[in-house]
């Protein structure tokens, strides 16, 4: 048991070692980094099965025991976000073989494509505060790395964006670490929720609170911190581009939701206004910034930030059913993001343009991809039977249970104009006929195989997610206990601390 | 590459001294300030120093190992340590001690502990020359070529 949990650290991180070494041959990485990810893949589904079979899991590292040393510890939750987070990079990692071009490889692409797993990874399964600090600028410095990756001019002014805001955020993510170890002296989450009483006698609770939300908020890209993410996702290559929107800012989201509810379970002051407010603004903003957008990538870039928001949202509603939601839109929206990010990639490389409005003929020419773009999609506007749809109506059946009726409102309608925007991408890039200069696009550009090795990953993610929405009991089920441990956290804390 | 007479005749003897000292701070490091971190930066100083009296080519003569393979190398020694430990049936990282007895160094009481700071320490010295010699090939004043 003690093994099993170090994995979701240690492949990645020997993969990215490897690649290191073997970084002069350029085939030897790439057999290395596939290996890699399908071994994080497989350690993810069997770390989720152990956790749903025999509870949550817990390990001392260094045999130094909790609260003094760093746990590391698995509830349903992480566990879900490791299974996810090992299949979409194994998707990435088979579509950057073609997608990721030579130089970029050669700088290094598959050893910090692995250490920003092994962050991600990290930052899902530390049972310590500070030790989910260091994770997240592990996670970053890979990012900031694979951001500027390629040396081109737009790349660099978004990096700059992106680091700038990122060091706000470290900052205030560390303040607030400060503070509760100032108040209560330790940082192992599980000893830390039985320790809340000093905050809260301070009063300083709403403080502490505030400026978790606003260290979180802006990795997570929540109103009105997210400016960054448009001005930065659009500029690497498309595998960048979607690992940082299927995973990145599911960090800063998942660290709310073992934060919020374990730290602050009845939270005094106006937290709950602030969060719904949040998750407002950050719904409104994201799809009101997509429907102006007429490069593909940034407009989905907004689209993620839109997202964002309805996970925030269940989050604020402190109850299970919200939570549960919360978690299966998660779930279900790290696929969507990777694969749209993937599709949006495809679209450029095979239209030789950016622009939506000049696209055009995808329907016609490739009818695999165009297929496999409508469920990412539609799940994203709450379609059924996608399974963004199930994420949604759990989530709206939270608020009306709360009669939080401006919030239940909002969420419908951008419901309906992400609808709109995805309407609008699938009429131009898709269903128009191409501008004639374009055509030739269609006929020429890559053989079978590296066709078969860009949609293939693009069609299994497709294909994953209809299963997903068509069949989503047994993941609702497994959000469900997420949530419920979240909600109630005797068993994680006796998991940590034991006895 | 700085010509400067007086600088590259300190260069001869605090080179050797501060590969020397990089190494005591190394294993001073377990029970007193120093360790891994510390020694990697002074060794990569020593390094640094090189390269600005002979010049980028000279020094990666020196060093014979490219930058990323000590990067590497530092990373799979560290790694190694935390899972020398999973190998012993401990959690990862746990430090393991072996007693030896040497003939002509008598009683060690070795630790994992040591191996791990020598990872840190190559990992450094990897990722301190890896700026430096690609900043230097690229300063026009300052490189040889």
């Amino acid at each position: 048991m003690n093994t099993l949990l170090v994995l979701p650290i240690m492949v990645p991180a020997i993969t990215g070692m490897c690649a290191l070494l073997a970084r002069k041959a350029r085939g030897l990485q790439r057999v290395i980094s596939v290996v890699g990810a399908t071994a994080l893949f497989a350690t993810g589904v069997v770390v989720a099965y152990t956790v749903q079979t025999s509870g949550i899991q817990a390990v001392q590292m260094g045999d130094w025991p909790a609260p003094y040393g760093i746990t590391l510890v698995v509830d349903p939750l992480s566990a879900g976000l490791l299974a996810i987070t090992g299949f979409v990079a194994l998707a990435i990692t088979i579509y950057a073989l073609v997608g990721i071009d030579e130089m970029r490889e050669k700088y290094g692409f598959h050893s910090l494509f692995h250490l920003l797993l092994m962050g991600i990874c990290g930052a899902f399964i530390t049972g310590d505060l500070f030790n989910l600090y260091v994770w997240y600028e592990v996670l970053l410095i890979a990012s900031f790395a694979l951001l500027v990756l390629g040396n081109e001019k737009e790349q660099l002014d978004g990096a700059v964006k992106y680091v700038g805001i990122n060091l706000v955020a470290s900052a205030s993510f560390l303040t607030a670490i400060g503070l509760l170890y100032g108040l209560t002296g330790t940082l192992n989450m599980a000893d830390l929720a039985g320790s809340m009483g000093a905050v809260r006698e301070q009063g300083l609770e709403p403080v502490v609170a505030m400026l978790f939300l606003v260290g979180f908020g802006i990795k997570a890209a929540l109103f009105p911190l997210y400016y960054w993410l448009p001005a930065s996702y659009h500029t690497p290559p498309a595998p960048i581009a979607a690992v940082f929107a299927g995973l990145l800012t599911k960090v800063g989201v998942y660290s709310l939701l073992r934060i919020f509810p374990l730290l602050f379970p009845e939270p005094s002051g106006y937290t709950q206004g602030v969060l719904l407010v949040v998750a407002g603004g950050t719904m409104l903003l994201g799809v009101f910034g997509a429907l102006v957008q007429r490069h593909v990538l940034r407009l989905l870039a907004f689209l993620v930030i839109s997202a964002m928001g309805y996970v925030v949202m269940g989050l604020g509603f402190f109850t299970t059913l919200g939570l549960a939601g919360a978690i299966f839109y998660v779930f279900q929206d790290v696929p969507v993001k990777t694969s749209l990010f993937l599709i949006g990639g495809l679209m450029e490389r095979e239209t030789g343009t950016p622009e939506v409005g000049r696209m055009g003929g995808l329907y016609e020419y490739r009818p695999l991809l165009a297929t496999a773009f409508i469920v990412p999609a539609f799940s994203l506007a709450g379609f059924p039977p996608f399974p963004g749809f199930w994420g949604k109506l759990t989530l709206i059946q939270a608020g009306v249970a709360q009669e939080q009726w401006t919030i239940v409102a909002v969420a419908l309608v951008v419901g309906l104009l992400t609808l709109l925007v995805v309407a609008q991408v699938w009429g131009r890039a898709f269903q128009q006929s191409p501008a004639l200069e374009d055509q030739e696009q269609f006929g020429a550009g890559d053989s079978w195989r590296v066709r078969s090795m860009l949609q293939g990953p693009v069609a299994v993610l497709a294909l994953a997610l209809f299963v997903l929405g068509c069949y989503a009991e047994p993941l609702f089920a497994f959000a469900h206990d997420a949530a419920v441990h979240l909600k109630d956290s005797g068993p994680y804390i006796q998991a940590v601390l034991g006895g | 590459m700085l010509y400067s007479l007086i600088l590259r005749v300190a260069a001869r003897i605090l080179v050797p001294l501060l590969l020397l000292f990089s190494l005591f701070m190394l294993l001073r490091g377990h029970n007193l300030p120093g360790g891994g971190f510390v020694g990697g930066l002074v060794a990569a100083s020593a390094f640094v120093l090189h390269v600005l009296t002979a010049g980028v080519h000279a020094s990666r003569r020196v060093l014979r190992v490219e930058a990323h393979t000590l990067l590497g190398v530092g990373l799979a020694c560290a790694y190694g340590t935390g899972l020398l430990a999973l190998v012993m049936g401990e959690p990862l990282l746990t430090s393991l001690w072996v007693d030896v007895h040497l003939p002509l160094l008598g009683h060690l009481h070795l630790g994992s502990t040591l191996l791990f700071d020598i990872g840190v320490m190559l990992v450094v010295v990897g990722t301190v020359l890896l700026m430096v010699f690609s900043v230097e090939d690229r300063l026009p004043g300052l490189a040889e070529e």
